[in-house]
This record gives C-alpha cells, structure tokens and sequence, in this order.
C-alpha cells in the first residue's frame, strides 16, 4: 500500500510511551488496587511479544513461502486455543476445552480468511503474508474472545444451574433441549461485543485497524472499505466459531446417555 | 416383573436387587444423606452406575435415554425448572387430576412465581404423571404438604398405581408413611441395604 509520509516512531517516543504505563503501575500502588503487577507484565508482554512477531513478519515477507505461513498460523492457532483455556473459570478436564477451542477457531477462522483472500480480496498469490497474516489474526483474536467469553458462560451456567438442566432431563427432554436457555446465553455473551462494536464503529472510536492504514497515509475512505469488510468478516468469524464451540461444548457435558457430566469439569467434586 | 434391579450401585453404595411387580410399591428409608435419592437417580439413569436395571425385560442401557426417563419418571424432591405459567406444563394447557390433587380451582392460568411450595409439588408431581410414565420414583413427595394434601397425594399415588399395573419407588424418611403406601420396604444406612420390617 503506503510506504511514504509515516512518521517513524524513535525508541525515545516509545520510551515516552512506556514511562506513562510505568507511572500509571506506580500510582496504583498505594491504593492497592492490585494492578500494578499484571499492568507491568502485560506491558513487559506486549514489547517482547511484538517485537518477535516484527521479526517474524518480515521473515515471513522476506521469503513469502506458503508453508511458513502455514506454519506461523499454525502457531497462532495453538496460542488462541491456550488462550481460550486460559479464560475458563471451570475448565474442562482432559484436552477437551483445548480441542473444542481449537477446532472451533480452526473451521470458523481459517474458513472465512480464505474466503476473504481468495474470493473477496482475491489477493495473488492466495497466501501473500502480508494480506493473509493481519486478516487472519483479526479473526482469531476476535473468534477467541468469542469462543473463551461463551464457553465460560456455557460452563458457569452448567454449573450454577445443575437442578434446571436435570429436571429438562427427568422429564424426557433431551440433552440439546434441556440446555437451550444455557446456549442461547452463551451465544448471546459470546457475540455481543462484535454486535456492539459494530453499532458503535466509527461513533465512538475509530476501528484500530482503519486507523493504522490513516495513519500509514492510506485515503480514509479506502480505509474506511477496508474496515467495513473486516468487520464483517470479524462478526461471522466470530459468530461461527462461538456458534460451533457451544454446541461442542454442550455435547463434552454430556454422556452418550443424555447424563450431565459435571464432573468433567475442573473443580466439580 | 414390572422393574428389576440387579447389582446397582455406584461409589459408596452397596449393590441392590429388587423386583418390584406392576401395582406395587418399593419403600426406601434411611438418614438423610444416605443415599436414597442416589438409588432414584440410578433408576432414572441420571448418573453414571454399575448393575442392571431392566423395565418389562428391557434393560435401561438398551433403550434412549428419553424414552427410559418417561418410562420410569423421577419426582425429585424440590422441582426446579419451570416455564412462566402453569398451563405451558401441560398438553392444551389441562392440569389433569385437579380433585385428587386438592386444587378448588383450575390452576392452568396462574403464574409459577406465586405459588406456594406445596401448590408446586402437587403441580409437579401431576406434570410427571401427564408423561405416563410405567414406573414412579418419587423423593420426598409430600415433605411440603400439609397433612390433609398430604393424604391426597397417599391416596392419588395409590390408585395410580393399583388401577393401571404401575408401580411406585418412594423414598421417605417418614418410616410411618412408609409403612401405610408401601408394600416392600428397603432400608439404607451407613451405604448397606436391609429388609424393613
């Protein structure tokens, strides 16, 4: 796209940027709000963090070979599914959470970025990094907080709401039919805020990555195309794979005897 | 035979056999905490278990799990799930047996939320009744019932099971009850079985 007309940032902006981060871990240490440490580790996390992916895309734009760019995706997928686990206040024992997560992200993410890079985009060739890689990690960061938001309410529910589930049960419903308020919910939690950051994009804030094409000096309402399609890739990104995660998730709580099986979850007795 | 048991159990329990005939009624007894409902919720296939349960020769583990759970239908002790109005429980929205129940008036438009506890265990037991089931499990089913719904519900379940060759598994810590609506009785405490004189 552009490549003229940014302003570089010096490491001193950056360093700039971080004391901020660090005045803010420190002020929030007499009153002991408990943020200091994590506010400190995420920061510490995003530098290392990105700068190794930095290093990792220009590899990957350097060589522009289909399989390290299957590889690197392979990567990030792992890391979401570990991600969504990381996020379950009652996860499920076993490599359960873990495959419902990853095979979730995996059908819906991978399925709609190709889509994206082939059919809409039509970029040449299909795996070019520098179009595949971005699209990809905006879909799977959102798919995963999706996935991660609706399990966790899946799970939770489950848990709290034993009593309701087993009577559905007692009176002859299936496993599907007795749990439909619990996934209505959980899919209601995991696509609210795609739905409402849909509502509000471009109102309250500006979409972070039409911003960074503004700012890299692309005409805003390139961007501005640009985003809409994201978005819309996001939203059904996301709503597939939380669609697909609760009703795999659903399926885990149960036995082939239509039995709910807490005690597939950690922390149940 | 109308309900067989043979070996059931599972953690904590030790295993029983019963066969209890079409018309007839099972009395379980027992502290609390024991495990009786442990033994409905075998019966009702509701938790995972060792041994056989078999409903006119079919073994539970060989017909689908709704189908078992009408057939031999469990009353738990406190009903939890409801939908907003009585009459969404029932097939045109008819409470069945609303005499024998002890309703004066046709509950079907009221809402659940206004209920007495009492009010929803006669209405539960006769939303586990309109699914005809064969057999009956019932956990505490008149622990909030005054004495007069108390023996409505006694006399109900009796004529239930005697006029239509179907058969009764009650639990009750109430070994007085027990003695008047069942005609065999089982007795559990510290996790082993014993015949109830």
């Amino acid at each position: 796209m552009v490549d003229s007309g940014v302003i570089p940032v010096s490491p001193l902006d950056l360093v700039l940027a971080a004391s901020l981060v660090a005045a803010l871990a420190l002020l929030s240490l007499p009153a002991r709000l408990g943020i200091a440490k994590p506010i400190t580790i995420g920061a510490i996390r995003t530098v290392v963090q990105l700068l190794l992916v930095g290093l990792v895309l220009d590899t990957l734009f350097a060589f522009e070979s289909p399989w390290l760019v299957g590889v690197w995706a392979l990567v990030m997928l792992l890391v979401a599914g570990r991600e969504v686990i990381a996020r379950q206040s009652r996860r499920y024992r076993g490599g359960r959470g873990y495959g419902i997560g990853l095979s979730s992200m995996f059908v819906s993410s991978f399925s709609v970025t190709l889509l994206a890079l082939v059919v809409l985009l039509e970029v040449d060739p299909w795996y070019a990094p520098r179009y595949a890689i971005p699209l990809l990690g905006m879909l799977l960061g959102n798919t995963m907080t999706g996935v991660a938001v609706a399990l966790d309410r899946l799970t939770q529910s489950a848990w709290e709401q034993r009593a309701v589930i087993e009577q559905r049960l007692m009176l002859g419903q299936p496993y599907i039919a007795a749990t439909e308020t619990l996934r209505r919910h959980a899919m209601r939690a995991g696509l609210i805020p795609i739905a409402n950051s849909m509502a509000a994009a471009g109102l309250v804030s500006l979409p972070g990555m039409m911003t960074g094409q503004i700012l890299a000096g692309v005409a805003p309402f390139d961007a501005v195309k640009y985003q809409i399609l994201v978005m819309f890739l996001i939203a059904a990104g996301t709503g597939f794979g939380t669609m697909l995660a609760v009703r795999l998730g659903t399926a885990a709580l149960f036995d082939p005897r239509d039995r709910l099986r807490l005690d597939r979850l950690a922390g149940a007795e | 035979m109308l309900l067989c048991a043979r070996g059931l159990h599972r953690l904590g329990l030790s295993p029983i056999d019963f066969d209890l005939p079409a018309g007839g009624c099972l009395g379980i007894s027992g502290p609390s905490g024991v495990g009786k409902s442990v033994l409905l919720r075998m019966l009702a296939d509701l938790d995972p278990h060792d041994g056989d349960v078999r409903l006119d020769g079919r073994s539970q583990q060989d017909t689908p799990p709704c189908e078992w759970r009408r057939q031999v239908a469990l009353l738990a002790a406190e009903s939890q799930w409801w939908e907003p109005r009585v009459r969404d429980h029932f097939v045109d929205g008819k409470v069945p047996l609303l005499d024998e129940l002890g309703f004066e008036k046709d509950p079907a438009d009221w809402e659940i939320q206004r209920l007495s506890s009492g009010e929803r265990e006669r209405l539960a037991l006769a939303r586990v009744l309109a699914l005809a089931p064969r057999v009956l499990l019932l956990d505490e089913p008149t622990a909030n019932l005054d004495e007069q719904n108390a023996s409505r519900v006694e006399r109900l379940i009796e004529n239930w099971r005697r006029d239509a060759e179907r058969a009764v598994v009650w639990v009750s810590h109430d070994r007085e009850q027990l003695a008047r609506v069942a005609d065999q009785r089982l007795h559990l405490e510290d996790g082993k079985w014993s015949t109830a004189a």
